[in-house]
């Protein structure tokens, strides 16, 4: 395909950093806005929310680029660690405005809810998940792993997703049409991505 | 109908709240020995208006904190009708300023706690329960009171999706519904209801969860068994019937044990949630006797 070989030899020229630098404007954007008082009475909610659904999302992401080289040819793998790192990124917001803003550092509460509530339990699994893979997001680390070791060990980002998915489904009060098709797409993503491996070998 | 001067506290009433809780407090008489709603409502500085007014679950109109005030003002208030039906003594179809005519429309300002553990002081304008139920006439063999929302998706966006068995339902044992405590309201800061706050009649219910406050009411029967209500037909393991605050049984999903305060702003941090939302001495009664671990 010359039109996608064009727009690759394009994109080769287009750098990574914006997607951290819009990032984490955004986010300083957002956290401004709840502190004047600019995200309605609830603010801690939104946030979370707000920035839960964007790790999500950004997770997601992250899963089509493989599948979209391997269906269309589009490359885009230069921009996967920044866009891993961005949703790392929004997933520790979100960890940390449950704990600091929403309960606050109740500890006795806070342990009740990792301790026995399977939503809660689901989605801090998701994040301990991504802690290794955005540790090790850099080239050095990279290096001293091997690129076999650091790819096994980045294929963590599978169940990651997956269990944010999950996490998002079963944390809504009733479901609506966003969290059905997150986890529809993610387990789409999932299954795409091995098949599509297969077809080439 | 539209709701005028008549459904609301005298403003000179309501905007001085000192005044208001020395004239309850000495006409108290509301049924229950040595009980004063305005006694419940010490201490309370109501959440803005514009929080209240702004914030707020009526998934008839969509399942975003700002879709009821975004989606609910095309929603026709008038006319009005209640269908009072069932064990009572004369049903009918009553027009909203005939369910209402006679009866003084009294502010109570009352702590709201919703399920998900944010919560609200909310001035309401509104009529006790009870006096309605007098006026329609309790018929004997009544043991619960059943009500249902306007079911009318061309106003209401949200119906058009199944998330809820519509018509919304609720329902209340007899007593709860006779409690002084409990509210017919028609309005909110001394005006009338907003749509988004379950124009033009709501159910305030103070100590449950706020689910069981149900809005725009257009069905009130009067039942021998407890109705089927709608979050409980839905998730019976997350939703009880009786659903009154109690921040010693969890939500599967997440404690009770506090609230967040709305319009506390983003370090508000949160404040413990009181047993019957803080209105244990006067509603405690009611369930003498009951597991509440079990009637949750």
């Amino acid at each position: 395909m010359p039109g996608m070989d064009r727009l690759n030899s394009v994109l080769r020229r287009v750098p990574a950093w914006p997607i951290y630098a819009i990032a984490a404007a955004y986010a300083a954007w957002r956290f401004w806005l709840a502190v004047t008082g600019q995200l309605g009475p609830d603010p801690v909610d939104r946030l979370t929310a707000d920035s839960g659904t964007l790790a999500l999302q950004m997770l997601i992401a992250g899963l089509t680029i493989s599948v979209l080289r391997k269906t269309i040819g589009l490359n885009l793998l230069r921009y996967r660690r920044a866009i891993g790192l961005t949703a790392f990124f929004f997933a520790a917001a979100h960890f940390l405005v449950w704990l600091l803003l929403d309960l606050a550092l109740r500890w006795d509460q806070i342990l009740a809810d990792l301790s026995k509530r399977p939503f809660v339990m689901i989605g801090m699994a998701a994040l301990l998940l991504l802690l290794p893979l955005a540790l090790t997001s850099n080239n050095m680390s990279l290096r001293r792993l091997g690129a076999l070791r650091w790819r096994q060990l980045h294929w963590l980002t599978y169940p990651a997703v997956l269990l944010a998915a999950l996490h998002h489904l079963i944390g809504v009060k009733v479901v609506t049409a966003a969290p059905v098709a997150y986890l529809a797409a993610t387990v789409l993503l999932l299954v795409a991505r091995p098949a599509l491996m297969r077809r080439r070998s | 109908m539209t709701l005028g001067h008549w459904d609301v506290t005298p403003k000179d009433l309501f905007l001085n709240r000192r005044r208001f809780l020395a004239a309850a407090g000495a006409g108290a008489g509301l049924g229950l020995a040595g009980f004063s709603p305005a006694r419940a409502a010490a201490d309370l500085t109501p959440t803005p208006k514009d929080a209240v007014t702004s914030y707020n679950n009526f998934y008839e109109f969509g399942t975003d904190k700002e879709d009821p005030a975004r989606n609910a003002g095309s929603l026709t208030l008038s006319p009005w009708s209640v269908e009072v039906g069932g064990l009572v003594e004369r049903p009918g179809t009553y027009a909203l300023a005939d369910l209402l005519t006679g009866l003084t429309v009294e502010e109570r300002i009352y702590r709201f706690r919703c399920v998900e553990a944010w919560a609200m002081v909310v001035p309401w304008n509104g009529v006790p329960l009870a006096a309605v139920l007098e006026k329609v006439g309790i018929a004997k063999g009544a043991r619960y009171v059943a009500f249902e929302t306007l079911y009318r998706p061309e106003e209401m966006p949200g119906q058009a999706s199944p998330i809820l068995d519509w018509p919304y339902r609720e329902g209340l044992r007899l007593d709860e519904a006779q409690h002084p405590l409990t509210l017919l309201a028609t309005g909110l800061y001394g005006e009338s209801l907003p749509p988004q706050n379950g124009a033009p009649l709501r159910l305030v219910v103070p100590w449950k969860y706020g689910f069981k406050s149900i809005k725009s009411i257009v069905r009130i029967t009067l039942t021998a068994d407890q109705p089927p209500t709608t979050w409980n037909q839905m998730a019976p393991e997350e939703y009880g019937f009786y659903a009154n605050v109690n921040p010693a049984v969890d939500h599967p999903r997440w404690s009770q044990a506090s609230e967040r305060v709305v319009g506390s702003g983003l370090f508000g941090g949160r404040q413990d949630t009181l047993p019957f939302n803080g209105y244990e001495t006067e509603v405690a009664g009611l369930y003498a006797g009951m597991d509440l671990r079990q009637n949750y």
